[in-house]
This record gives structure tokens, C-alpha cells and sequence, in this order.
């Protein structure tokens, strides 16, 4: 699901959403039906939120306050001792690094691919381009389970199984196919004047690439650079099969173990969940001006 | 997958004075990298599913006899069975809400309220979006848990106490909670898609529907329904694939069950793979879901090219 959904994200700043002169004009004849329909969406927005707040209040509670007033209350006397005990125990520091470590590699190096293929297939026109385009394209469509024991069977002959390494290069090439699919049809549409000029100045191939292209497409590349990111960060089953030490492991995984463990008590449950959703809302407000542009980008193609 | 770079029949690249063929090298990483990681495994998976194997020690051949075991497999049938209720969940009830929710973003709150209201809803929507699956199914489950549950507390607090269920653990209840959870999920992928979509449709078409004496449902069928079309398709498309590999959630919440209630292919296959060690049983489930996903694909795309080409 991941590939599918976080294909556009955008950002609460508005800035997107123009407003035109007639709409100002238009804003103050409200009728009862706007009222009902704005009505109608925040009761919506309230159920989307609620498990999030619910989350989020019991976070902060003892477990003696749990058992005794249950989880709709809020917490009589706010604790921060799920959180710490969820930093301490699974050494959150060290799964956030590994977590950070991993998405920056795997966006660099995917946006790197992306780029060198859309580069062939968009600009280049190497033969059969739809082709090869579809043929990568298999990358996105593959059920991960089906790759699991080749790909065991290949990073345990090379050394690599149990290693960050593989990880980044699987999710590497994962990640690129979807960015060769966007930007080679950006490229296939790249302004003729300009690759023109190019060639008459006497600019080769690989000048061509860094010189014009790559300034140019800059928009789209850092866009993709962001989902790669969020993506490599939010992927679950490849890592768990490949991950095994705790050493190694990223922050989806550490709570997906906690949450193994059946004893687990509801507060502490509640905090480690808030703590690994917290890297998320920061990205979110770190890039979201960056993932507004993805809109444009990533809407249709 | 309709590409913008159409393929002509000429070896002329779009850089005037350079072959294609001088690109190749371009390609060279990408492809390799996308035969070690996808393509060797894909073809491997595919072998599997003519063996016995363990998992260690040696491979049997044994032709036909995972195919013919499938196809009288009732799980493997239930898990395609269930896989149709998680497109529901996943595809059509997001895709219907997000038509009328962002519309109604894009037509009312935004035009009557203010654009950083419109934009603020959203937003909320979007938030379980964000999370890391994994996170966000945890969080879910934690709220329906049986015993202390917020799902239990909330229904006790407002009177409805005997409606109390342990909404994962009872085959009757299971799926339809799963269902509500992956909806929960996946609602702001198309509202926030349909609604960049919309800003492109000129807001005078909206007025000369207003003029002529249209309401809010006509104005939708023939003004925003028609505008976001290419938009429509890419969440079909996009979330259909993402719906028929289904696998956190499940893994996370009911592990297939209780019985095959929730069984998906991706779990059945991962579960005869990693529980069973039965690895050449779970290559065949695995590369029948691949087949249907690929099929999918190609068909849609098919369609989504002619339903484009009629557009223009």
C-alpha cells in the first residue's frame, strides 16, 4: 500500500488552493447546506483524528490510571514513563539512526537511477522504451513476499543478509522503478528548443545531463528524493525478514516487536506508538512545501 | 503507464546529433541492478513453484503438483475471496467518499469558507496517510483491543455497552473491522489526489452550471466528474495493485484469522513460506497473485489509454 498512497502529498498551508477574486465576491451568501456540509466534514475530520487523540491521551497515563478510569479519560497524573521505558528498552536513539540512515541512502541512490534511466529512455529514446519502461515497472508490481526467498538465498551467498546494505540496495531499485516511470515521461516531454540549443553549442551527452537537464527537472527530482524517503522509511515486511539483529533494525520494526509481545500493557502500548509516529509529523512539516510541489508532478503520470 | 515518450520507429534521440543506441550506457546501472533484485527472483519464484523445498537442503522438482494443489485449496480461494472485500475497502468506499469530500472541499468550503480551512480539513483527513502502515494498524489494533480497548470503553460510556465484541478475534467481526481500519488509512490518498486535480477546472464552468440552474449533485456529474478523469484512473489503478498486496495490516492485526476470515493471498503465501517451510507452495500462491496483478495492470492500462485518447 505504501507505493499507492503516499504517491502525492501535500501540505496545510494552503498555498495550493488560489482563491480568485470571485470567490470573495461569492463568500458571504452562505446557505444552510454549506453550513450542513462543513458541519458534516469536521465530524468526519473528528472520527479520522480520534484514534490519534485517544493515542495520544493515554500516552501519558500510568497504568494504574488506565486500569482505574479506562482510556477515555484524561491522564490524572501525566506520566512520562511509557515514553522513556519505550526509548530506553529499544534504544529508540540507535533505530531512529538506522531508519535515518537507510531512507537517506536508499532516496539518494534511487534518485541517482532515476534519473540515469529516464535519461536514456525519455531523452535518449533507446529502442523499445515502453518496454523496458514496463519491464521495471515489474518492480512496483511484484508481491514483495515473492522476492523474499530469492533474495534471502542471493545476500546470504554474498554476505550481505542481516546488513543495512541490502536493504538499501533492494529498496534502491524498488524505489527507482516508480521514479523512472514519472521522470521518463517528464523527460519525453522535455523542451525540444532547449535540448537544440544544447546540441549546437557542442554539448555532449553527459553535459547535456548535468548542465541542462538536471537543473531543470530539479523540481521533480526533489520531489521524488522526498518520497523515496517517507517510502524506504514507512516499509515494513522486507525489513523485518531481512533485518534480524536488534543492531541493525529500523523504528517500524521496534514497535512491531513490542507490540509482539502479548504482556504488553495498553499505556505503554500507546506510548511507543506516539514516540514512532513522531518522526513522521516532523518530516511532514519539514517537507511540506516540497511535497506540495508533488502534487503538479505526481497527480497524473 | 501511458508514457509521454511516444516510440518512433526512427533511432534519433531527442537530442539532435546523438543516436539512441549512444544512451545505452545510461541504462546500464539501472538495468542491472533491476535483473539481480527483481527480475533473477522473479523468474527464481517462478521455478519454486514447480519444487518441493524447505527452505534448506535439497530442491525436488515436482512438475505440476503445487498448481493442482491450489486449485483445489479452499484457503487459497477464501484469501481471493477476501481480497475482493479489501478492494472495497481500499479501492471503491475511499474512492467514492474522496469524490464527494473533496469536491465538497474544493466546491463549498473552499469558495463560501476559506481556502485555509479547506486546506486545514484536509489535512486531517490525510494524517493516518502518513504513518508507517505497520504504525498505523498497530495504532488500530490497540483501539480495538477486547479488554481495555478505547473501541469497548467509548461504546460502554454512551449506553451501548452490550454491543461489546472482541472486534479482531470474532470470525463474524473480524474482516468488516479490518475492512473499517484500512478505509481509516487509505481515505486521504484520494481526496488529496482529486482535489490537485480539481484546481485545474475552470471556475467559470462551475458559474455558467450555477446560471444555468444546476445543483450541487448535477454540477458534480457534469462538471467535476469529467475534469478529474486521468486522476480517477491513477487511484484505481494505484490502489487496486496496493490493495491486492495487502499484507501489514493483516500480519499485524489477525494473522489471517480467526480460521481464514481474513486470510489475503500475500499472507497465505508469506505463511506457507516462513511459518510452514513450505517454500515451493507458497511460490505458487505467491506468483498467482502476481499473475492477477500483472493482468490487472495491463488490462487497465489498455483501458485507461483508450478512455485518455477519447478524452482528447
Amino acid at each position: 500500500m505504501t507505493q499507492a498512497n503516499a504517491e502525492i502529498v501535500t501540505n496545510q498551508s494552503g498555498s495550493t488552493l488560489p482563491v480568485t477574486s470571485k470567490d470573495k465576491k461569492s463568500k458571504h451568501i452562505r446557505s444552510w447546506g454549506n453550513w450542513v456540509a462543513l458541519i458534516l466534514l469536521i465530524l468526519g475530520a473528528v472520527i479520522m483524528l480520534f484514534p490519534l487523540l485517544i493515542l495520544a491521551m493515554n500516552a501519558f497515563k500510568t497504568i494504574g490510571d488506565y486500569n482505574a478510569t479506562g482510556p477515555l479519560s484524561l491522564p490524572a497524573h501525566p506520566t512520562m514513563s511509557g515514553i522513556t521505558s519505550f526509548w530506553v528498552s529499544s534504544n529508540f536513539p540507535m533505530k531512529f539512526v538506522n531508519s535515518l540512515v537507510i531512507s537517506l541512502a536508499v532516496a539518494v541512490m534511487g534518485v541517482v537511477l532515476s534519473v540515469l534511466n529516464s535519461f536514456a529512455l525519455g531523452i535518449g529514446r533507446v529502442k523499445g522504451n515502453q518496454w523496458i519502461i514496463l519491464l521495471i515497472m515489474l518492480a512496483n508490481m511484484l508481491p514483495q513476499e515473492s522476492l523474499l526467498y530469492p533474495l534471502y538465498t542471493i545476500f546470504k551467498d554474498i554476505g550481505l543478509y542481516n546488513t543495512q546494505l541490502s536493504i538499501i540496495i533492494i529498496f534502491t531499485v524498488i524505489q527507482s522503478a516508480y521514479g523512472t516511470y514519472l521522470l521518463s515521461a517528464v523527460y519525453g516531454t522535455f523542451p525540444q528548443a532547449i535540448l537544440e540549443a544544447a546540441s549546437i553549442d557542442g554539448a555532449n551527452r553527459w553535459q547535456v545531463l548535468r548542465k541542462i537537464v538536471l537543473p531543470i527537472s530539479w523540481p521533480t527530482i526533489s520531489v521524488l528524493f522526498v518520497f523515496f524517503f517517507v517510502w524506504t522509511w514507512n516499509e515494513y515486511m522486507i525489513p523485518m525478514a531481512f533485518l534480524m539483529d536488534d543492531s541493525v533494525q529500523t523504528v517500524p520494526l521496534a514497535l512491531a516487536t513490542i507490540q509482539g509481545q502479548h504482556t504488553m500493557d495498553a499505556t505503554t502500548l500507546a506510548a511507543a506508538s506516539l514516540l514512532s509516529i513522531i518522526p513522521t509529523i516532523i518530516f511532514y512539516v519539514i517537507f511540506q512545501r516540497k511535497l506540495n510541489q508533488g502534487i503538479v508532478a505526481g497527480a497524473v503520470k | 503507464m501511458s508514457q509521454g515518450a511516444s516510440s518512433k520507429k526512427s533511432t534519433a534521440s531527442r537530442l539532435p546529433g546523438n543516436k539512441s543506441t549512444k544512451f545505452i550506457p545510461y541504462l546500464i546501472p539501472g538495468i542491472l541492478s533491476l535483473a539481480v533484485i527483481i527480475i533473477v527472483p522473479f523468474i527464481w519464484n517462478i521455478y519454486l513453484s514447480f519444487t518441493r523445498w524447505r527452505g534448506v537442503g535439497p530442491v525436488r522438482f515436482v512438475g505440476l503438483r503445487n498448481w493442482q494443489r491450489l486449485i483445489g485449496d479452499a484457503t487459497f480461494w477464501k484469501s481471493f475471496i477476501n481480497s475482493f472485500w479489501i478492494i472495497v475497502a481500499i479501492v471503491v468506499i475511499p474512492t467514492i467518499l474522496g469524490l464527494l469530500i473533496s469536491s465538497v472541499l474544493t466546491d463549498v468550503i473552499q469558495k463560501k469558507f476559506n481556502s485555509g480551512s479547506a486546506s486545514f480539513i484536509r489535512a486531517l483527513y490525510y494524517l493516518p496517510q502518513l504513518l508507517p502502515v505497520a504504525v498505523a494498524s498497530i495504532i488500530m489494533g490497540w483501539i480495538f483491543r477486547p479488554d481495555d480497548g478505547a473501541f469497548n470503553a467509548l461504546l460502554q460510556k454512551i449506553g451501548l455497552g452490550s454491543l461489546q465484541h472482541n472486534w479482531l478475534g470474532d470470525p463474524g467481526s473480524a474482516l468488516p473491522v479490518l475492512m473499517f481500519i484500512l478505509i481509516w488509512i487509505q481515505l486521504g490518498y484520494p481526496i488529496v489526489i482529486f482535489m490537485s486535480g480539481l484546481q485545474r477546472v475552470d471556475p467559470e464552468l462551475y458559474e455558467a452550471a450555477s446560471l444555468d440552474g444546476a445543483n450541487w449533485w448535477q454540477k458534480f456529474r457534469v462538471v467535476t466528474l469529467p475534469s478529474i478523469i486521468p486522476e480517477l484512473l491513477v487511484v484505481i489503478l494505484t490502489a487496486t495493485i496496493g490493495a491486492l498486496k495487502t499484507f501489514g495490516p493483516v500480519y499485524l492485526l489477525t494473522k489471517g484469522g480467526p480460521g481464514t476470515s481474513t486470510i489475503v493471498p500475500s499472507y497465505y503465501s508469506y505463511n506457507q513460506f516462513f511459518q510452514l517451510h513450505q517454500v515451493g507452495y507458497g511460490a505458487a500462491i505467491s506468483t498467482a497473485l502476481t499473475i492477477v496483478i500483472i493482468v490487472f495492470s495491463v488490462v487497465f492500462t489498455l483501458i485507461q489509454g483508450r478512455v485518455e485518447k477519447n478524452m482528447d
